[in-house]
This record gives structure tokens, C-alpha cells and sequence, in this order.
């Protein structure tokens, strides 16, 4: 754990603002990131999560603050910068497009290429193998790499979503609640490959609403409630019940859980 | 892990071979094609639709069918429309009028200026689609009276006519007008006319020169922007960022497709096609009109859904939209061969377009698995 005191954090999100118009959605957020660690973002429904990490991604670009990158500012106007960049997100809401293949979504935006006669061409050998390959890691056998994404189920969907972001991730991998769909096995399999790329140090991000899933993975943990963070707590230092109430924004949750006998 | 070293799934067999089949977006194209050439075979073949002229006059008509339908498709599959298909023909052709013929320009500034100026409109379409964010079935439908209204506008303001003809006289001698208004393999055919292959005529100034004396460009080119357009589609990755930015723009800016651009583009390729079929037209007829062109954009939108595209974008394909063209040329000069009323020619489109888009919806719930 101290060793991350030694190398810079590669990205440092430091006081982020984005409003939507009137609604102020991020309120001067700020997180570093370390290579090799699993940062988890925690916290309520609408507590900017998502909004916070699509600044990361390059899909917003925030109204105020300053992200760094490997220690230089960073302004990345496309989700293709970020990409180009090393880093790779699963949204929340998966970009996927039902009516392509799982290989052309696979690859949508980072196609690989071969050259014949001077001409570049989309590489569908290269891409079909991938897919399948980076599929079957995962746990899911495809009818074939040409199958729509169309006719996969909501799980399977998400799989594909969280293998090519790992394919592509090569320095930071960002994770909006990539679990909420999967079976136990696939999200025991996300879990490993979360453990296994962290190794390989690259830096996660993992949104969850899950404590089992954060714990079983996270390094440390962020609490985002109405666009401000409330902390951030090193594994060890905090025990599953505090990071429950923790993710529900500190609130209430102690006289529900008296409600729902401790079920929660 | 037995399991996972064979990768085929026990739930492969819901897929039935027909359905397979049914899924490829010119299937639809297909069928249609082959019923119709077995129709027009079985009830019209001693019209001379099927003997050499007859051929090359559908031809002919599907190909300028297929110029436009290649660039309604591409956009289409990204999403847009272009309804001002038709008048940009129009415009483009009165552009060559007036330049070519009125101000006397050599005939390759023209056409390249041309070429400039309306590939130019086509951006500016797509500019403001994409800046607006209004559906390109408005913007372009402005455009469609904007443009046709100048190309009436400018031929009675310079002219007095909304003809301006003397254009096949100006291209002479041009090196860059027979690309568009020339003809290919004359001298194979007149060979295939002199061994007998051909018909040729009997008396007249042409006499011993075959009936069809060539190919003419206009089949070049629609050959050409098919393959062209088939290829960019299907195996560049210029191609999956159409499918991409057609079926669901967000998803596909969130996975760094750049969309905008890949718009714009399709928008002047659409553009692009207009001009092309309109230099063909203006060197084959020697003048410019202020009406060519109408409804074309809606004849290139209904090849496109023949040929199996979704009208809602990111789905469809190239050589089906160039079956649809054919469809549509062998359908239109056929019954004109058959010696049927030729308004009945817009029943049958009718009929067919909305027999596509049904068949189109059905394959699409296929696909997505929606029901
Ligand atoms: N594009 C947008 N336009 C306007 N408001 C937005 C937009 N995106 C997010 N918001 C608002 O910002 C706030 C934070 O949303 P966000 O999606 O980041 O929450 P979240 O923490 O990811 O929640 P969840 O756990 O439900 O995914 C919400 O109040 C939401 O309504
Ligand atoms: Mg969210």
C-alpha cells in the first residue's frame, strides 16, 4: 500500500465542476488515481458518479477544475483523446449498437487496419478473432463473432462492453457499475479481470452500488454524494459497515437497516 | 476447461439457415431482382426489352437509379436524408449551363467548379444538421426549394428560357467532359457489330454501325460508386464508423467515432453523387432544364429501402440499394416495353416501397431480438 506513495498518481482530477444549466451536477470534485490500484467511486443514485468519470472519459468537459494526466494538464475535448490517451470506459449506460455486429462493436472507434496495395482496410479476420477470443476469456461463448449485439441479453452485452474496454484500457479502466447485470460467474470473472489488470498496473475506476463487489476488489474508496466528496478510505482502514453507510451518503441507512432487520 | 474448447453453443440450432439468410439486408434486393427479370422474361420478352438496344435502355435508366441511390444509402446507413437530391441535379446542371455555356468558361473549370460548389452545398447541409441538431428531413427539405428555386431563377434572369442547351458544342474537345458524357469499348462493339454479334443499322447515316455503339459512362460510374461505396462501407473502418454513427450516435461519440464528421462527409458524398448523374444527363441531352431532376430524391430513397436499408439508419447495404436501382430501371422501362400505361408504373412503386419497408421492419426485429 505505500508503495503508491512512490510513483505520481496517473490521473489527478482536482476540483471539478460541471453544471448542466442550472443543475450543478459535480460541486468541485477531487480524486487521484494511482497506476495499479482499484479506486472505487461510491454513492447514492444521482450523486454525480457517472457524470464525475464521463469528465475522465472525455465525453464532458467540466465547467471548472483541472485534470492532469501523468503529471500534465490534459483537456481532452473527445472521448477519442482519452481513448488515444489509454484510457478505456464501460458507461452505464453501454455504447453498444444493437444492430452491428459484436466484432464491429467490439472494435467501433478503434478498428485495426491492414494495408493492401497502399490502401488500409478494416482488418474483420483480426477483429473476429479478438472478439471471440476476449469473449471466451470472459465466460461467454458466441454464436459467432457476425452475431448482432442486438440478440445478446442485457449481461452478455455488458461483457462485451467490459472486454473491449479491458482490451483497450492500457493505462486507466473505467467502470460504471459494470456488474449490475451479470450472472455469478461473469461477475466473479469481472471481479478477477479487475484484480488481474490492477497487477498488471493499470489504474481502475469501479463504480458500484455493491459492497461485496467493492470490497472484494477496491484499494480505495471514494464517497460522492450531491456532487461533493465526502472522503476517501484505504482498504483496512474501514470496515463493511461503515462503507455502507457510506455509499448510501452516510444517511438514514441505520435506521432502515432497524426497519428491514439488517438486511440491507 | 472441456467446456470452453468447443465454442459452439447447443443454442446455435435456434438459428434456422433461413433465417440466417433472411437477416442480410439484400435479401429483399434479391428476390425483388430476380422477380421481376422472370416476369418481365415471361410476359414481355418479345418487346425488345431483351434484345441488345432494349438492354442497353434499361441499363441505362437503373444506372442513373444506382448514381444516386449509392449516396442516398451511405447516408441513410449514418442516419440522414437528402431530399434535395433532385434539385441539387437540377442546380448542378444549370451550374454547367451557366458556366460552361453563358460565360463561355472551357467545359473542365466548369465541371470542376461545379463539383466544388455543390460537394460544398452538400457540407453546408450537413453543417447545419449537425449544428442544429433539427432531423436532416427539414433541413434538406429546405434546401430542396432553395436549390430548385434558383435553378429556375438564374436561366430566366440571364436567359429569358429555363433551358439552356449548346452544352454538348462547349464540351468539345474537352479532356475532362467525356468522362462524364463519353462512351467505353466503341470499338469492341463495332467489332462484335462487324462479326455478326450485334445488330447493326441496315441504312442511314449510321448504316453498318451496331445499335449499341458503346458503354456509356453514366454505367461506368454507377459501377464504379457501387463497388466504391460497397467497399468504404464493408471493409474500411471508415465504414463501421457509418453503421456506428447511423445506429446510435451517442454510443458510437462515446467510443470515439467521430460522427460529426462522418456526417458531413456523407452528406457531400450524396452531393457529390447529384452532381455526377447531372453531368451525365447535361452531356447526354446537350442542355441543362430547370426541372431535371425532380423527385429523383425520393425514387434514390425507395431503391435504398427496396435494397433493404432501415429508414432509421445504421443498417443496410450497398449492393442491396444497387438492386433496388435495378429494380426500379428494369420495372419503369419494362412496362414502358410492354406497352402499359406508364402511370401505373407509380402503383406498382407504391406497392413495393411499402412492401419493402414492412419486410425491412420485420428483419430488424429479427436482428435487435426486439419483438
Ligand atoms: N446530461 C445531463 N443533463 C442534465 N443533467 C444531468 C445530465 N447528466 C447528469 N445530470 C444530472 O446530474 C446528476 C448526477 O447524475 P449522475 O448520472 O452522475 O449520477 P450517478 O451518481 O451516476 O447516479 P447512478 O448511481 O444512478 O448512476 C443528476 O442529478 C442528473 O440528473
Ligand atoms: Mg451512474
Amino acid at each position: 500500500m505505500n508503495t503508491r506513495s512512490d510513483h505520481a498518481p496517473i490521473v489527478q482530477m482536482k476540483n471539478i465542476e460541471k453544471h448542466f444549466g442550472p443543475v450543478i451536477a459535480l460541486a468541485g470534485v477531487s480524486v487521484d488515481v494511482y497506476p495499479g490500484e482499484c479506486h472505487c467511486l461510491l454513492g447514492d443514485n444521482g450523486a454525480g458518479k457517472s457524470t464525475f468519470i464521463k469528465t475522465m472519459s472525455g465525453v464532458h468537459k467540466p465547467t471548472k477544475g483541472e485534470i492532469l494526466f501523468e503529471g500534465r494538464p490534459m483537456n481532452f475535448s473527445t472521448p477519442r483523446d482519452a481513448m488515444d490517451a489509454g484510457i478505456a470506459t464501460v458507461h452505464q449506460h453501454l455504447a453498444m449498437i444493437p444492430l452491428m455486429s459484436v466484432a464491429r462493436n467490439f472494435f467501433m472507434g478503434n478498428e485495426p487496419t491492414k494495408k493492401i496495395a497502399g490502401i488500409s482496410f478494416f482488418d474483420r479476420e483480426f477483429a473476429d478473432r479478438v472478439t471471440m477470443e476476449e469473449m471466451r476469456k470472459m465466460g461467454i461463448n458466441l454464436r459467432g463473432p457476425d452475431q448482432a449485439v442486438g440478440t445478446l441479453s442485457g449481461g452478455e452485452r455488458q461483457t462485451v462492453a467490459i472486454s473491449r474496454a479491458v482490451y483497450f484500457g492500457a493505462k486507466v479502466l473505467i467502470l460504471d457499475e459494470p456488474t449490475s447485470a451479470l450472472g455469478v460467474r461473469q461477475t466473479s470473472n469481472v471481479l478477477a479481470t479487475i484484480d488481474k489488470v490492477r497487477k498488471q498496473g493499470v489504474a481502475v475506476v469501479f463504480i458500484t452500488h455493491n459492497v461485496r463487489h467493492a470490497l472484494a476488489v477496491g484499494d480505495r474508496f471514494t464517497v460522492l454524494n450531491r456532487g461533493q466528496t465526502l472522503g476517501t478510505a484505504q482498504r483496512g482502514q474501514i470496515t463493511p459497515d461503515e462503507l455502507q453507510d457510506m455509499m448510501a451518503g452516510g444517511q438514514e441507512l441505520a435506521t432502515l437497516e432497524g426497519s428491514l432487520g439488517g438486511t440491507v | 476447461m472441456a467446456e470452453t474448447a468447443t465454442p459452439t453453443d447447443e443454442r446455435v440450432k435456434e438459428m434456422s439457415r433461413l433465417r440466417l439468410a433472411l437477416m442480410r439486408p439484400e435479401l429483399g434486393g434479391m428476390v425483388g431482382a430476380v422477380a421481376v427479370f422472370t416476369f418481365f422474361l415471361l410476359f414481355a420478352f418479345d418487346s425488345g426489352m431483351f434484345a441488345s438496344q432494349g438492354i442497353m435502355n434499361w441499363t441505362v435508366v437503373s444506372a442513373q437509379f444506382m448514381i444516386i441511390a449509392v449516396g442516398a444509402c451511405l447516408l441513410m446507413i449514418a442516419g440522414e436524408f437528402d431530399l434535395s437530391v433532385g434539385s441539387m441535379i437540377g442546380f448542378a446542371g444549370m451550374m454547367i449551363a451557366v458556366f460552361g455555356v453563358v460565360l463561355a468558361w472551357p467545359m473542365w473549370i466548369a465541371i470542376l467548379i461545379t463539383f466544388a460548389i455543390c460537394v460544398a452545398i452538400g457540407a453546408l447541409n450537413g453543417y447545419i444538421v449537425i449544428r442544429t441538431g433539427l432531423p436532416s428531413f427539414i433541413v434538406t427539405l429546405a434546401f430542396l426549394f432553395i436549390l430548385r428555386g434558383f435553378t429556375i431563377y438564374i436561366p430566366q434572369t440571364i436567359e429569358r428560357k429555363t433551358i439552356i442547351g449548346g452544352i454538348r458544342e462547349a464540351a468539345e474537345g474537352d479532356w475532362l467532359a467525356p468522362i462524364f458524357g463519353g462512351k467505353i469499348l466503341t470499338g469492341f462493339f463495332q467489332w462484335l457489330g462487324d462479326i455478326g454479334v450485334l445488330e447493326t443499322f441496315s441504312r442511314g447515316s449510321r448504316e453498318g454501325q451496331p445499335v449499341v455503339d458503346g458503354i456509356p459512362m453514366l454505367i461506368v460510374w454507377a459501377l464504379i460508386l457501387v463497388a466504391f461505396g460497397h467497399i468504404l462501407l464493408t471493409r474500411t473502418r471508415f465504414g463501421n464508423w457509418i453503421y456506428a454513427s447511423g445506429g446510435d450516435a451517442e454510443a458510437a461519440r462515446n467510443s470515439g467515432v467521430p460522427v460529426n464528421r462522418v456526417k458531413i462527409a456523407m452528406f457531400m458524398f450524396t452531393a457529390f453523387c447529384a452532381t455526377v448523374f447531372a453531368l451525365c444527363q447535361v452531356m447526354e441531352f446537350g442542355s441543362a432544364g430547370a426541372d431535371r431532376g425532380l423527385l429523383k430524391e425520393f425514387e434514390a430513397i425507395i431503391a435504398v429501402v427496396i435494397g433493404g436499408a432501415l429508414l432509421t439508419g445504421g443498417y443496410g447495404s450497398v449492393i442491396g440499394a444497387a438492386l433496388g436501382a435495378l429494380i426500379f430501371g428494369v420495372v419503369q422501362q419494362g412496362l414502358f416495353f410492354a406497352g402499359v400505361e406508364s402511370s401505373l408504373f407509380r402503383v406498382f412503386l407504391g406497392v413495393i416501397l411499402l412492401g419493402a419497408v414492412i419486410l425491412n421492419t420485420y428483419i430488424r426485429r429479427m436482428i435487435t431480438g426486439e419483438r
